[in-house]
């Protein structure tokens, strides 16, 4: 439903976004993740038509936003960063306000009072924009986004500056949504790429740099399969000499803890499972154990390792 | 069509929805009721017209008119609402038109509501209405011109107060290229023949709406106004889709 071919925005000679190509089928929650400045925000306005593009094209349900913008842009939500809205306005008036330029037909009213049920902005309606919360800006901002019910949702940091109840609701929300839609987010919450995504794609410098489902990518992590054990302080020695006389075990980190218990991690060899053989030695050597855990990868040091290497601002 | 309407709406309530449209208003009569009684004298002149008032109208929208349409595209690029508004499905010249035509209601309610002098006037004597209502087509054709340039600087900064001074300047360079001072200076440089001062002349707001005042619908300055109108709009249109970036 979305094909971006190899979109490129320069401002000057910055380049932003550079040569970035990808396509996004219905049912796909696709993550951008990057660091602060790494094209995210410009890829998006690119693809809902804000921007246009110095080269490449995108396309929104087989419409070229440059050639056909008003059919893209009547297909697509968006929610800018930031959430911007006409402050002097009630989120009624401006929902009906979107609502009508939508030219949204059948019962307009009855669909902005389903939105405002599905997201509860009922006790603010009448109330203007610029006395509300941030998070019941964000909100609206997500309401109009949702309002004529689009096939593509484009979300520039959604839960931004939302307290944790709020992003919940928000991550919720989008999930709800994502069966017969395409939703593109961007977010800097790696652990919200986990809850929601089902395809990621890390943009820095301007570059895609990967593009995978988040599973794939803890996969990247030097922490997968890897097999943590908390463990008594007094057996740690003794275990973690055992743990290190295991062939399938790469690397033994030992993490000292509080009230009389370590951590150690055991890497596999090439990436390999290794918690059976781990869970037998224990019993064998009756080991006390008070947690055995496999990491599935840690994403914030995929994040770091992929985006760092070219920009150590984002350490 | 309906979408500009929409859009126009919007902008239009926003003007009532904060106090900026009731202080204009105010200030606009209370303004235009000085010019006209004191400074124009409308009693001591003993004639049953509203030229008094129509004389200043120029001045009074050189400063006023502006103070309109500063917030036009400067507030959208300040707070963000330029993304969300150019990310809907309307063009960019339904956007530019809308935002016009509601400023340019907002100054017709602005000088509908100086009625009341054309009620003293018509009380007091038997003036001529035919005069009296071209007098204001004219001025709404020149609030126009004024809106076009100051819509056109709003979108050119996100600065209102920047706006409304480059405004100002702008709209200050059309009025007084009409004034006999600058004519006259022109006249006195060496080589400047008539069809230069003609050339100046022409583009002055003052001489166009001036020559409505005297009761005179002359197409060219129909056209001119139109014109000018349009231009400008134009440049506008331009100006956001170059800027909205920013």
């Amino acid at each position: 439903m979305i094909e971006i071919h190899k979109l490129t925005k320069r401002f000057g000679l910055f380049t932003a976004v550079d040569d970035i190509s990808f396509s996004v089928q219905k049912g796909t929650v696709l993550g951008f993740l990057g660091p602060n400045g790494a094209g995210k925000s410009t890829t998006m306005k690119m693809i809902t038509g804000f921007l246009s593009p110095t080269s490449g094209s995108a396309k929104v349900c087989g419409h070229d936003v440059e050639s056909e913008p008003i059919a893209a842009k009547s297909r697509l939500g968006y929610l800018p960063e930031g959430a911007p809205l006409y402050p002097d306005m009630t989120p009624r008036a401006f929902l009906g306000f979107i609502a009508e330029l939508r030219g949204m037909a059948g019962d307009r009213r009855a669909r902005i009072e389903e939105v405002v049920a599905k997201i509860n902005l009922q006790s603010v309606l009448d109330v203007p924009i610029e006395h509300l919360s941030k998070g019941y800006k964000r909100r609206v901002g997500i309401a109009q986004a949702i309002l004529h019910d689009p096939e593509v949702l484009v979300l520039d940091e959604p839960t931004d500056g939302l307290d944790p109840n709020q992003k919940h609701e928000v991550r919720a929300l989008i999930r709800s949504m994502a069966r017969d839609k395409v939703v593109i987010l961007s977010t800097h919450i790696l652990e919200e790429v986990e809850a929601l995504c089902t395809r990621t794609i890390i943009i820095s410098n301007g570059k895609l740099v990967v593009d995978c489902s988040p599973a794939e990518l803890a996969a990247k992590s030097r922490y997968h399969n890897a097999v943590s054990l908390r463990v008594p302080s007094s057996q740690s020695e003794r275990i973690a000499k055992t743990l290190g006389a295991m062939e399938q075990i790469a690397k033994l980190e030992t993490v000292p803890g509080n009230q009389g218990r370590d951590t150690l991690v055991a890497f596999p060899r090439n990436g390999a499972s290794i918690a059976a053989d781990i869970g037998a030695k224990a019993r064998d050597e009756r080991w006390e154990i008070d947690e055995l855990r496999v990491e599935a990868g840690r994403l914030d040091e995929v994040f770091r390792t992929l985006t760092g290497a070219t920009s150590p601002s984002a350490l | 069509m309906s979408k500009t309407i929409t859009l126009m709406k919007r902008e239009l309530a926003g003007y009532f929805a904060t106090p900026v449209a009731y202080v204009f208003l105010v200030i606009f009569l209370l303004l235009s009721g000085i010019l006209t009684f004191y400074v124009g004298n409308f009693y001591e002149n003993g004639q049953a017209d509203l030229q008094a008032m129509f004389a200043f109208q120029p001045w009074l929208y050189l400063f006023l008119i502006p103070a309109i349409s500063m917030r036009l595209w400067a507030e959208e690029r300040k707070s963000g609402t330029i993304e969300l508004l150019m990310t809907l499905p309307v063009s960019l010249g339904q956007a530019v038109l809308a935002k016009f035509i509601a400023a340019w209601l907002f100054a017709g309610i602005a000088l509908a509501l100086t009625f009341p002098f054309w009620i003293t006037v018509n009380f007091l004597g038997s003036p001529d209405n035919g005069v009296i209502l071209a007098s204001y087509l004219g001025s709404f054709l020149m609030a126009g011109g004024f809106l076009a340039i100051g819509s056109c600087v709003s979108a050119s900064t996100k600065n209102q107060v920047i706006a409304f001074v480059i405004g100002v300047a702008i709209s200050f360079m059309f009025v007084m290229a009409g004034y006999p001072a600058v004519l006259n200076f022109i006249k006195a440089i060496p080589g400047s023949g008539q069809t230069l001062v003609d050339a100046v002349s022409s583009l002055s707001f003052l001489t166009h709406f001036y020559a409505i005042t005297t009761g005179v619908i002359d197409v060219r300055d129909l056209v001119y106004f139109g014109s000018l109108i349009g231009c400008f709009l134009f440049a506008n249109a331009a100006l956001v889709e170059l800027k909205k970036a920013d």
